[in-house]
């Protein structure tokens, strides 16, 4: 997502600074035939990405202005009165808030990840063992890991009987997903469990791609771990940690699977994308929810903007 | 590099390893509970506690979970879906990638920035205009919806072949040019056979992905023969409510060859992904 035009750039410069024969040949005014060879090579992408990305987009600005069920033949135009419901009904925007959770606990799962990549990037027994134990949930299916979390959280389930150990008294746990003050953070809980490796592994790598000699070095300066986290982790991994956060917000807002799978959206545990497309497929409110996914969308870009602008993506190179 | 055991290096040791055997327990013990669980009888299972290990093996639940879930027909519908869907994948990014890295043309700063500006999108979301496009088309309800979705909005994977073509020296081109080849000769048997380790990067996210993919297949095949391990594991869950014996057996079932993969791809898998996540 970061630089796809680079290749392009980058050509550019190749062809202008390398000298090439062909390119002698090459410039002379191009024939029709080879002027269509690209879009040959392009045809069969294009149509696919027009067909199943650009179209359902227009149509999405253009269903967000009518009040379309989703199945009738007319659609009846109804300006930004999608848009006004969604802000003016508390039931809805309330998936803001929601959001809220996964937002705080992408701080902490960011915060876990960073924490055992540094560990893991010193010497370590088991390294490889732990590194994959950690990263392993990532890769589970997300049915599974709902099916894995509804019995963990169930009343006399795992929690509550690990919790028994500790101490708490049977009977005393709180239901972990039917209390709707509770069910979010059990929720945002199975989240950093689920995706935590993953921003571990993407940390570790860019903190190996550091060159071992600069610890040395500075161990034999006698720099502490901290020392060396603080003044030589930490900056060359900055671009990476803040991709990493400004993911997190477009990220929270669109958790889906494991609060739909788990729970259906109940107990107040619907999320932005649940509430859209709970709107559109099951109360035929096509163009509302079509107006949330056109919110979501602007939200989206709005973030990816402030990302280019606080980060440079040239930084951002973790290969 | 050996440092000097002092106490508080010690102490610091101690703490780096307790921190790594808690998460880990963190990330396990929901896992081998669900283990445990699927080898119980239904009457062991009701009455010992989740941790307690199971009286005596019991196997059936896995059978019956099999049958019931119609995860035979499941594996059968991911595999086609699948292999369809990752040697599509192959074709098209590859073919993109030759075509936006080899070439200059009019309007390609537009082209890419449309694939570009596509990676932005979100994907659940415009589901609610994209599944209209699918109906129109015909598609509804055949296995064709989701291979259609998943070859025509993935970008990453375009991104990782560009990425790695820049490598691919220009002069291998131009030589084979010189000896007369066409450019689908040049991207047939001098680009793509140099492709492989890109290949077998999006292989690899892009089966995981497939593989795990929930919603979509949700959406567009509810007809339960055309059920994949996602979504017949969902259903699943229906029917039986509360008996978490047999469940378990169904998540078992599909963790264990995600499972298997990762052991024998490990380090594929570790490069694929952080190739293919932050782009």
């Amino acid at each position: 997502m970061t630089d796809i035009p680079a290749p392009n750039r980058e050509s550019e410069t190749a062809a202008a600074n390398i000298p090439r024969p062909m390119r002698v040949r090459e410039s002379g005014k191009k024939s029709f035939r080879q002027r269509l060879i690209p879009w040959l090579f392009l045809l069969v992408p294009l149509v696919l990405l027009i067909t199943f990305t650009y179209v359902p987009v227009a149509n999405m600005f253009w269903y967000s202005l009518t009040s379309w069920n989703g199945l009738s033949k007319t659609k009846k135009v109804v300006g930004l009165a999608n848009y006004t419901e969604f802000f003016t009904r508390p039931d809805l925007y309330r998936v803001f808030f929601v959001s809220l959770y996964y937002l705080a606990a992408s701080v902490l799962q960011i915060a876990l990840a960073l924490y055992f990549a540094t560990l893991l990037s010193f010497n370590t027994k088991f390294k490889n063992l732990f590194k994959g134990i950690i990263f392993f949930p990532y890769l589970i299916n997300g049915v599974a890991i709902s099916f894995v979390f509804l019995f963990f959280f169930q009343p006399g389930g795992t929690l509550d009987t690990v919790l028994g150990f500790f101490g708490m008294a049977k009977g005393s746990a709180p239901l972990w997903l039917g209390n709707p003050d509770i069910v979010n953070f059990s929720l945002a809980g199975t989240s950093v469990w689920r995706y935590m490796g993953l921003n571990f592994v993407l940390f570790l790598g860019a903190i190996q791609s550091i060159p071992g000699g600069i610890y040395e070095a500075a161990e034999l300066d006698g720099a502490s771990r901290w020392q060396q986290f603080r003044y030589l982790i930490a900056p060359s991994i900055k671009p990476i940690i803040s991709l990493s956060f400004i993911l997190a917000v477009s990220g929270s807002l669109a958790v889906f699977e494991i609060p739909f799978i788990m729970l259906d959206g109940a107990n107040g545990s619907t999320t932005f994308v649940i509430q859209t497309v709970k709107l559109a497929f099951e109360n035929n409110k096509v163009g509302l929810a079509s107006a949330m996914a056109v919110i979501l969308l602007l939200i989206v870009l709005l973030v990816t903007w402030v990302q280019r602008k606080l980060v440079p993506e040239e930084e951002v190179d973790l290969s | 590099m050996s440092r000097a055991v002092t106490p508080r290096s010690a102490l610091a040791s101690t703490g780096k390893y307790a921190s790594l055997v808690a998460w880990s327990l963190i990330a396990l013990v929901p896992l081998v509970v669900m283990g445990l669980t699927s080898l119980k009888s239904p009457k062991d299972y009701a009455t010992s506690g989740p941790l307690e290990l199971p009286k005596s093996l019991d196997f059936s639940n896995f059978s019956r979970a099999f049958k019931d879930a119609q995860m035979g027909q499941a594996f059968i519908n991911t595999t086609f879906i699948l292999v369809i869907s990752v040697a599509g994948t192959i074709i098209i990014g590859t073919m993109t990638a030759y075509a936006l890295d080899r070439f200059q043309f009019r309007f390609k700063k537009l082209v890419v920035a449309l694939f570009l500006v596509a990676t932005l999108v979100p994907g659940v979301t415009t589901q609610v205009a994209t599944f209209q496009v699918v109906n129109t088309l015909g598609l509804y309800d055949t296995r064709w919806a989701p291979i259609a979705l998943f070859l025509g909005t993935d970008i990453v994977s375009i991104y990782i072949f560009v990425q790695f073509m820049r490598s691919i020296p220009i002069s291998l081109d131009e030589a084979a040019k010189l000896d007369g080849a066409n450019h689908f000769r040049i991207y047939r048997s001098i680009i793509f056979p140099l492709l492989k380790p890109a290949i077998a990067t999006v292989v690899i996210i892009k089966g995981i992905a497939v593989y795990n993919e929930f919603y979509i297949p949700f959406l567009y095949m509810p007809d339960s023969d055309l059920g994949v391990i996602s979504t017949s594991l969902f259903r699943f869950k229906g029917p039986l409510g509360t008996q978490w014996e047999v469940l378990s057996a169904g998540a078992i079932i599909v963790i264990v060859p995600t499972l298997i993969i990762f052991l024998l791809l490990q380090r594929w898998i570790y490069n694929g992904i952080s190739a293919g996540a932050t782009k």
